[in-house]
C-alpha cells in the first residue's frame, strides 16, 4: 500500500455516462490484483472531500499502466470525467483482497459492475480461454460494457438487458440459472459484481446449485484501509452469530455463502 | 532558529501539538503516514465489552464534510490491551486511550484496567454517549454538566493517568460543561466531537444513514468548533485540545490562536493520511517565518 501520484495517460468517454481512464504508475501496475481497489482523490479541494474507491479495469504490468472504467453518477465521478491527460491523480493502493483464481469460471457483471471483472478475465486468460463464460447485464443497450473485450479473450458472452434493447431481455440471473443447469456445473466458480439485488440473487443461485461464488461488494468508504469502520457488511461468524466485516479491509471480495443479506 | 513545538497537556509533555483524533486513525496507516512524528495518537474509543456498531450505511459525504454513524463499534477492552495498544505503541508516539461506557462504573473499570498499561500516556473520556442514568435516550452525558462532573471525578479517583474530557458541541452553553469537567479533576478538555446531523435521499425518501442521524465532521464544522474553543478558553484554566475540520497547519494555527494548546486531526486523515504530519511541518515554518520561539506563545493570542 502506497500513496502515489499517477499520471493520467488518457481519459475518454466510451459511452454516454461511462469513461475509461488510463493511468501510469509503475508501483500500482506491478502490484494491483484483480478484485482489489484504489482510493482516488477526485478533487484538490473539499468538495468532494473524501476519496472514492475504484477497481482496476485492466492492468498492464509490463507497460506500467492500468485502466479504470467508471460511470459518472455524482460529484466525484463528474470531477474525474473533467480531468485531462497529463494531469496527476493522488491515489492510495492497492487496497483490499483480490479474487481467488479458479479454473472454471462464470463471470457475472451488472451495469458498471462488469468493469473490475475484465481485469480478472484477462488474468485468467492463458490456455483455457474457451472455458470462460460471461454474463453481462444492464438496464439498456447503452450501458452494456466490455462485450468485445471478453469476446477477444475467447469467452462465451451472454448479454442481457432489462428492456430487451440489446441481447436477450431479462436479468443476468436468468442467464446464470441456465448456465448452472448444465451437467458438472458444481465445478464452476461464479465471480460477480453489480447492484445489490443482483448480487443477492446470484448468491442464492450459487447456494441452490452448490457452486462456489465470489462477490465483489461495494459500500460507501472513507478511509479504505479499515480505520474508520464505515463500510460494514454483515457476515456469518459461526452457525448462530453474525458479525460485521469491513468491505475495504476484509473484502471487497467475499465468499457469497458468508454474506447475511 | 529551531522553533520549540513542544506543548504540555497537564503532566503530559508532547513533542508537538498535533495529534490524530479518535476513530480516524490506526496502525493501518503505518505505510502511509509517519506515525513516529505525531504529537500523540488517540485510539478509537473502546468500551468494556465489544460492540457491533450501527447498521449500514454508516457514512455519507455532505458539502465539505461527512456524516458518520459508526455506533462505537469496537472489540472491547481485552482486545485493545492485547492487540491494539502494542501495535500502536511500537511507533514511539504517545498513545492516548479513548474510553466510553454506559455508567460511571464502566468508565471507572476501564480506567482502572488501563492504569498501568505500558506505553499508555493518557486517557480521553468520550462523553458523547447516551446519558443512561437520566433516562432520556437522546441525551448525552456531555450535555449534562452534573453527569459530566460525576464521571470525570469517578475516573479521577480510579487513575493517575492524565485525564482528558472530550466534549460534545451539541449543547447550549459549552462553558458550563467545560467548567464541570475542570472542577471534577480533568487535566484537559478536547473540543469538539461531531455535530448532530442528517442527510436525506429525496428519491427514496429515506435517510442516507442506516441509523437515520449521525455526527458531522470535516471542514464544514470548523467555524463552529473555533467559536466553541474560544468560548471555553475564556472560562477554563486547563488546556484545551481543539478539533473539528482541521485539514492542515493553517486550520491548526486558527485553533491555537483561539485558545487551543494542542489540536487533533480527524476526517483529514481519510482525505490525506499525511495531513497531521504536514500540519506539524507547516506550524514549524509559520513559527520560523514569524520569528516566534515556541508554539505555546501562540495559545489564545487572538487579537480582538
Ligand atoms: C471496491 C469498489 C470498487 C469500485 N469500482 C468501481 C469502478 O470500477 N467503476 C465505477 O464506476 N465505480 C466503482 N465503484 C463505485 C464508485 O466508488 C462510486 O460510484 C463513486 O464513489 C461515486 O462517487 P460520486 O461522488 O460520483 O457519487 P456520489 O455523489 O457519492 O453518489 C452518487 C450515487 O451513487 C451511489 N453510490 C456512491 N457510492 C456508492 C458506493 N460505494 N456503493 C453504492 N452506491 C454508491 C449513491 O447512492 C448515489 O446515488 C467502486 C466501489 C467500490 C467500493
Ligand atoms: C468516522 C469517524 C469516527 C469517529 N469515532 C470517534 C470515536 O470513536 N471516539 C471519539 O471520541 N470521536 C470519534 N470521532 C470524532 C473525531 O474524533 C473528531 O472529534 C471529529 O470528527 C471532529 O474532527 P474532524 O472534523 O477533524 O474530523 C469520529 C469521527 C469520524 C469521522
Ligand atoms: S472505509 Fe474505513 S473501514 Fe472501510
Amino acid at each position: 500500500m502506497k500513496q502515489v501520484k499517477a499520471k493520467i495517460v488518457s481519459n475518454e468517454q466510451v459511452a454516454p455516462r461511462y469513461y475509461k481512464m488510463r493511468l501510469a504508475d509503475r508501483y500500482l501496475a506491478d502490484n494491483l490484483k484483480p478484485g482489489q481497489f484504489i482510493e482516488v482523490r477526485c478533487s484538490d479541494g473539499s468538495d468532494p472531500l473524501l476519496r472514492r474507491p475504484f477497481g482496476p479495469h485492466r492492468i498492464f504490468s509490463a507497460k506500467g499502466v492500468f485502466e479504470m472504467l467508471y460511470e459518472v453518477v455524482g460529484r466525484a465521478t463528474t470531477a474525474l470525467s473533467n480531468k485531462k491527460a497529463g494531469e496527476e491523480l493522488d491515489i492510495i493502493g492497492p487496497l483490499g483482497n483480490g479474487f481467488t483464481m479458479a479454473k472454471h469460471a462464470i463471470i457475472v457483471g451488472g451495469g458498471i459492475g462488469i468493469a473490475p471483472l475484465l481485469a480478472l478475465a484477462e488474468k485468467m486468460g492463458g490456455g483455457k480461454k474457451s472455458a470462460l463464460q460471461v454474463v453481462i447485464g444492464a438496464r439498456t443497450k447503452e450501458a452494456i460494457l466490455c462485450e468485445k473485450d471478453f469476446k477477444r479473450l475467447g469467452a462465451k458472452v451472454i448479454v442481457m438487458t432489462d428492456d430487451g434493447s440489446y441481447g436477450k431481455k431479462g436479468f443476468t440471473t436468468d442467464a446464470l440459472k441456465t448456465l448452472l443447469q448444465t451437467p458438472n456445473s458444481q465445478l464452476l466458480t461464479i465471480y460477480a459484481c453489480g447492484p445489490r439485488q443482483m448480487m443477492q440473487a446470484v448468491a442464492e443461485l450459487s447456494k441452490e446449485y452448490h457452486v462456489k461464488c465470489q462477490l465483489l461488494l461495494e459500500e460507501y468508504m472513507a478511509c479504505g484501509v479499515g480505520v474508520c469502520l464505515g463500510c460494514p457488511v454483515k457476515v456469518r461468524k459461526d452457525l448462530v452469530d453474525h458479525e460485521y466485516k469491513m468491505v475495504c479491509k476484509d473484502g471487497p471480495v467475499f465468499d457469497a455463502e458468508r454474506i447475511v443479506w | 532558529m529551531k522553533p520549540d513545538t513542544s506543548v504540555k497537556i497537564g503532566r503530559l509533555k508532547l513533542k508537538n501539538p498535533v495529534m490524530v483524533a479518535s476513530g480516524t486513525f490506526g496502525e493501518e496507516y503505518r505505510e502511509l503516514a509517519d506515525i513516529r512524528s505525531l504529537g500523540a495518537v488517540v485510539a478509537k474509543t473502546i468500551t468494556l465489552k465489544a460492540r457491533s456498531g450501527n447498521r449500514p450505511p454508516r457514512l455519507v459525504e455532505t458539502p465539505s464534510g461527512m456524516l458518520n454513524s459508526i455506533g462505537l463499534e469496537n472489540k472491547g477492552l481485552d482486545f485493545f490491551v492485547k492487540e491494539t495498544l502494542p501495535a500502536l505503541t511500537r511507533f514511539k508516539a504517545p498513545v492516548i486511550a479513548s474510553i466510553s461506557g454506559d455508567s460511571e462504573d464502566e468508565f471507572a473499570a476501564l480506567a482502572r484496567a488501563l492504569q498501568k498499561r505500558k506505553g499508555l500516556s493518557a486517557l480521553e473520556l468520550n462523553l458523547s454517549c447516551p446519558n443512561v442514568k437520566h433516562g432520556s435516550s437522546e441525551g448525552l452525558i456531555a450535555q449534562d454538566a452534573e453527569a459530566t462532573g460525576k464521571i470525570v471525578s469517578e475516573v479521577r479517583r480510579a487513575t493517575q493517568l492524565p485525564l482528558i474530557a472530550k466534549l460534545s458541541p451539541n449543547v447550549t452553553d459549552i462553558t458550563r460543561i467545560a467548567v464541570a469537567a475542570q472542577d471534577a479533576g480533568a487535566d484537559a478538555i478536547t473540543l469538539i466531537n461531531t455535530l448532530f446531523g442528517m442527510s436525506v435521499d429525496i428519491e427514496t425518501r429515506r435517510p442516507r444513514l442506516g441509523n437515520v442521524h449521525g455526527g458531522l465532521s470535516g471542514p464544514a464544522i470548523k467555524p463552529v468548533a473555533l467559536k466553541i474553543v474560544w468560548d471555553a478558553h475564556k472560562k477554563v484554566k486547563i488546556p484545551i485540545i481543539g478539533a473539528g475540520g482541521i485539514m492542515g497547519h493553517k486550520d491548526a494555527i486558527e485553533f491555537i490562536l483561539c485558545g487551543a494548546s494542542a489540536v487533533q486531526v480527524g476526517t483529514a486523515n481519510f482525505v490525506d493520511p499525511r495531513s497531521a504530519v504536514g500540519a506539524i511541518e507547516g506550524i514549524k515554518e509559520y513559527l520560523v517565518k514569524n520569528k516566534i520561539k515556541s508554539v505555546s506563545q501562540l495559545v489564545g493570542r487572538l487579537e480582538t
